[in-house]
């Protein structure tokens, strides 16, 4: 498994995310300004401030030129984590239903959260056990989802809210505690907390997040294009 | 260009705007939303709604308006 990470200017997780996707494959960087994703399996779209965060969190960022293959490559079915500023750009570009809103708190909030795995079919997630809760750490000022109520409602129905917090861990007021969402397809998955910051319990003070580059390595390289199925969200 | 955020998404500047109001003293403040202003000097004004559809605003969370001033204003 070929991970390719993007790097934009503003980008500051990727070398984690790097050295993360180093552990379960090989890893390389992709350059914003490039439109060769070099053969890569799985693309991660890492955290940082990309382009200076200026305008709106990944507002920018969505039109680099990277960005056009990694879209290409998401409609074909090739496999798009996006984390934190990751999950603002997949957002903005269209990949995934929704937007990341100022949190609620008002404060850039860096802690520790508690996940619950609520799907443990997706390619992301395949290495968990489904209900499983992951200690990961999560750090940004604007991680609170939103979508209308009509969009919450689909995507519980469709069974593409992947993670939510655990009671209580909710500091930036997402809706209906939704962490991490999937597109559609099960192939785009974008979450807030950073699971490349937890691969190593020395460093981290948990190796949770390991589980969804393992589960990523573990999937068939040319995924299959189909949906999620329906299930409980 | 004028944004600001939808009705009905919570929006947690105007609230500490609207909370910090009453302690100056001013009374009877009753919504407060904040949203940021773009000025654009563009050659032809009929590709400005396209430019905030497509970049300037997330229509999903956002509401625009266009105000045309004229050079001299």
């Amino acid at each position: 498994m070929k991970f390719g990470v993007i790097q934009f200017p503003g980008s500051c997780d990727e070398v984690d995310a790097l050295a993360a996707a180093a552990r379960v494959g090989e890893a390389a960087l992709l350059w914003h300004g490039d439109r060769d994703l070099r053969g890569a399996d799985a693309i991660i779209v890492p955290g940082g401030f990309s382009y200076g965060d200026y305008l709106r969190a990944g507002a920018i960022a969505r039109f680099a030129p990277v960005m056009e293959s990694v879209i290409a490559f998401a409609r074909d079915g090739g496999l798009v984590l996006g984390i934190c500023n990751g999950f603002q750009v997949l957002c903005e570009a269209g990949l995934l239903p929704g937007a990341l809103l100022g949190n609620a708190n008002r404060r850039f909030t860096s802690r520790q959260v508690a996940l619950r795995v609520e799907r443990a079919d997706t390619p992301f997630t395949r290495t968990c056990a489904p209900g499983a809760r992951l200690s990961i750490p999560a750090k940004h000022a604007c991680g609170r989802y939103y979508a209308d109520e009509l969009t919450l409602d689909a995507l519980q129905a469709r069974g593409q809210v992947v993670l939510r917090y655990a009671p209580g861990h909710n500091f930036n007021g997402s809706l209906r505690d939704i962490a991490g969402v999937c597109n559609e397809a099960g192939n785009v998955l974008g979450l807030m907390p950073h699971p490349e910051h937890a691969v190593d319990e020395l460093v981290g003070g948990s190796a949770d997040g390991l589980a969804l580059f393992q589960s990523i390595a573990r999937t068939p390289q040319a995924p299959a294009a189909g949906g999620v199925g329906a299930g409980a969200g | 260009m004028l944004i600001r955020p939808k009705a009905g998404i919570l929006d947690p500047q105007g609230e500490a705007v609207k909370r910090a109001l009453p302690a100056l003293g001013f009374d009877g403040v009753g919504d407060v939303r904040v949203g940021r202003l773009v000025e654009l000097d563009v050659a032809d004004p009929a590709q400005l709604q396209a430019m905030c559809e497509k970049l300037l605003a997330n229509p999903l969370v956002e509401d625009y308006e266009l105000q045309l001033l004229d050079g001299s204003a």
